[in-house]
């Protein structure tokens, strides 16, 4: 599916004939009738003919702005761009002199992942969940490989990774889904039964908020769900769209003991997060005051409000709330498709928010992200059974629908990340992928090399296509000296992943490190890597990127930088993780401080040929990488049968 | 004599404001022109709100894409040594009209614009790649531009919904 990221070049925005309309018909508004009828009546008479041609004017006239159809060979700009307008340009045919690409089902079949979360087949994104048996409640699309007709598919696990399909939970079969079951939120309750509420479209098209809960709590694998005869619960509130209200989140006990909700909207081009307050999920109360608001920010998807420890590296139940704890308030943005959260304040008394720091406000296009790559629509829960925070993403094709409808799959999801406040630098959180996913590493090697500018040294760990990397590199004192030292080599105050145009960029002190999903000759290659500059007041500021500008040879995928700063305090060495599964790698810089996911597509780097790198292409800077790379077993994720439910689960 | 004034102002006024939507959707887009003559022609676009005048660009495509795909039946016998790239293009446009079509449709119709705007790109990235396929010697390439053309224009549209 080709998202908003890949745009075909946008054409520029004059119009030449929208400047001779509009001078003349104000002009002609303003004539006033004289004192001779005749004059006026036919100026009038005029007038409405000269209407008549531009409003029925069909020739297409060739001018300067409106058909200049010259492909752009500029890069995708996410920093620095306006808030509203989403910027990417969408590489088409200019490197490979227009040669198009046949995908054929030996390549499209190698892009299925082993060990992250997809169904069998079609659409898949939203995560849902219920623990217990982990439970996965995603949106589905069980006729096509693209949005629509959308149900609940389910799935469970003992361990987070080991995932079994479940027949679906809900489909829309009353008049208050009837085009759509999306995406919703469970809460337990006190007496540890649970409650879901979820977004209908209803058989009008308004979007409305719906009760729901298991048919037979005493069912773990909660097959059967069961509507509230009273639904909808919540409908639109005035002032509110009909399609501006969805995704209602976990419920949180306020200090009088109700239950309160937040659910995302828009008014205008602001959004907002709407806040109710129920004792019985069946009827609310709607506060006056929004939980937060930031203008320009557009619709608010699949919100997420929930507390984070100042001090402790657990996760926090959704109701806790006291001196230790910070609030994270987190939103889709739907008009830019980024996860943005901040960290703040929460004030029970009046449901409101207050973010620490409001220059990176939710939603403000240089605040922060959950992942500087492909992931949306993200939830959290919180899993009491081991005490933590668990990140859900989804994870979308960034590749044509055409290749979609042919491999006859699209979407995957990010495996879950434990979610926790930085609490040394408690300006960012820290993410890492969930420990169970350990259980998949088969044989590891160890490495230790030293690599001097301008190299590249292949890694020789057999396949490389399901593959876990955990590195750590280091800089030589007297390459960082000799740069602080030399006046000649400047403050990089401009540096950004996204625009500087990937790892070909050479600066003294990086990029260096893995090139993955990468053929014998490097004709494609997914870079990972830091970039070390000089920053203000000498300091050394890093950057961490993925590059896929040159992942594939095909035409017709998006092929972007990302990645963004990442905090490097003193004394720390620089780490990176990297999980490669496939089509899709996840990046992991200073333990999770800054996080990258990317979706791969190579036509040759696949099977056998997949082949990984270490490369330092600083120009002067001598790096030593020591790190170890495991062997990814499949997580084997089949439908649920009898024999599922006898097998002793992995212990983790 | 003031009756027929005030019958030729409101008809004026009648003419400007039935423009003036087309005209001001039209003018936040890339191809002015194209996007007037394109919902110009639809009877709906008059008094359509903007995710109907986004409705009607996907119909546009659907319906070119059909044309398109018609034409590239009649070349299969016209013109035998390209059915490799016919082959592609075919699947292509049968993707824009089975997947992105339909997503794109329900999207706008039911206040989730952004799986619209999928669509609607992707079908201007399929046409792209149809094109691309015949190494500059493509017999479909006003159909495949003007696809692009529409794509960019319905695409602008959709973005207003966001």
């Amino acid at each position: 599916m080709a998202s908003s990221e890949s745009l075909l070049p946008v054409t520029s925005q004059h119009d030449p004939l929208s400047e001779s309309s509009s001078n003349s018909i104000p002009e002609t508004r303003r004539r006033k009738p004289t004192k001779v009828h005749l004059v006026v009546y036919s100026g009038f008479l005029l007038i409405a003919l000269y209407i008549t041609l531009i409003v029925t004017h069909t020739r297409p006239v060739s001018t300067k702005g409106a058909n200049d159809e010259k492909t752009v060979a500029s890069r995708a700009r996410l920093a620095g761009v306006s808030e509203k307008s989403n910027e990417h340009i969408w590489k088409m045919s200019d490197d490979r002199e227009g040669e198009a690409f046949a995908w054929n089902n030996t390549m499209l079949s190698w892009q299925r992942t082993a060990f992250h979360f997809q169904p069998e087949k079609n659409w898949m994104n939203g995560p849902l969940f219920y623990k217990g048996w982990y439970h996965f409640f995603y949106q589905y699309n069980p006729n096509a490989a693209v949005w629509g007709d959308i149900v609940w598919g389910h799935a469970v696990s003992k361990d987070l990774i080991h995932w079994l399909h479940l027949p679906f939970a809900m489909v829309p079969d009353q008049w208050y889904d009837a085009n759509g079951v999306w995406t919703g939120s469970a809460t337990f309750l006190d007496d540890g039964s649970i409650v879901m509420l979820y977004t209908g479209s209803t058989d009008k098209f308004v979007q409305v908020q719906n009760l729901a809960y298991p048919e037979d709590p005493n069912d773990p694998l909660l097959l059967k769900w069961t509507k509230f005869s009273g639904n909808p619960v919540l409908e639109p509130p005035p002032g509110i769209g009909d399609k501006d209200f969805r995704d209602p989140t976990t419920a949180w006990k306020t200090s009088d003991g109700k239950w309160r909700i937040t659910i995302g909207s828009k008014i205008n081009r602001t959004g907002i997060s709407l806040v109710y307050d129920t004792v019985d999920f069946k009827t609310y109360e709607k506060h006056d005051i929004l939980l937060h608001q930031v203008p320009n920010t557009g619709m608010w998807e699949c919100v997420d409000f929930y507390p984070v420890s100042k001090t402790k590296h657990h996760g926090l139940d959704t109701s806790v709330n006291g001196p230790d704890v910070r609030h994270i308030v987190k939103a889709s943005m739907d008009d830019t498709r980024i996860d943005h959260y901040a960290i703040g304040t929460y004030y029970d008394s009046n449901g409101t928010w207050v973010p620490d720091n409001p220059s990176i406000d939710v939603g403000i296009s240089t605040g922060l992200r959950y992942d500087y790559g492909k992931f949306y629509a993200s939830k959290t829960f919180y899993d009491q059974h081991k005490g933590r925070r668990i990140l859900w993403g989804w994870i979308g094709e960034s590749d044509s629908e055409a290749a979609d409808v042919q491999k006859g799959w699209s979407s995957v999801q990010a495996i879950p990340r434990t979610v926790v406040l930085d609490t040394k630098t408690r300006k960012n959180l820290i993410q890492w992928p969930v420990k169970e996913i350990e259980s998949l590493r088969l044989r590891s090697k160890k490495f230790h090399k030293k690599i001097g500018p301008g190299t590249v040294v292949p890694v020789n760990v057999g396949p490389a296509d399901q593959i876990d990397i955990e590195a750590e590199f280091k800089l030589k004192n007297e390459d960082l000296e000799v740069i602080f030292g030399d006046d000649s080599v400047e403050d990089d105050k401009d540096f950004s992943c996204e625009t500087s145009g990937g790892a070909t960029l050479r600066g003294a002190l990086g990029p260096f490190g893995f090139s993955v999903l990468a053929d014998q000759s490097l004709s494609e290659q997914t870079l990972v890597y830091f970039y070390v500059t000089k920053g203000k007041d000498s300091k050394l500021k890093t950057f961490f990127c993925t590059d896929t500008s040159k992942s594939t040879m095909a035409n017709d995928v998006v092929k972007q930088v990302y990645g963004s700063f990442v905090p490097v305090l003193k004394g720390e060495k620089l780490t990176m993780r990297i999980l490669v599964d496939h089509s899709i790698v996840e990046g992991f810089g200073q333990g999770g401080r800054t996080c990258i996911t990317s979706r791969v597509y190579p036509t040759k780097a696949i099977y056998g040929a997949t082949k990984l790198f270490l490369f330092n292409n600083a120009t002067d800077a001598t790096v030593t990488a020591s790190f170890k790379v495991w062997q990814m077993n499949s997580a084997f994720i089949h439908p649920f049968s009898a024999v599922d439910d006898l097998v002793v689960p992995s212990s983790t | 004599m003031k009756m027929v004034v005030v019958m030729m102002i409101m008809m004026v006024m009648a003419m400007v404001s039935e423009a003036s939507m087309i005209e001001q959707t039209c003018k936040e887009t890339p191809d002015f022109n194209l996007c007037v003559s394109l919902l110009d022609s639809d009877p709906r676009g008059s008094s359509a709100d903007t995710s109907g005048l986004a409705l009607i660009l996907v119909d546009k495509i659907k319906g070119l894409a059909t044309k398109t795909l018609k034409e590239i039946n009649t070349l299969y016998k016209k013109r035998p040594e390209l059915k490799q790239a016919l082959d592609e293009c075919s699947r292509r446009y049968n993707t824009i009209l089975k997947a992105d079509v339909p997503e794109a449709i329900e999207a706008i119709s039911k206040g989730v614009p952004k799986f619209g705007e999928d669509g609607v790109i992707d079908a201007g990235v399929e046409a792209a790649v149809c094109e691309g396929d015949f190494k500059g010697k493509s017999p479909l390439t006003s159909l495949t531009k003007s696809m692009q053309k529409v794509s960019n224009v319905a695409r602008a549209i959709v973005r207003m919904l966001l």
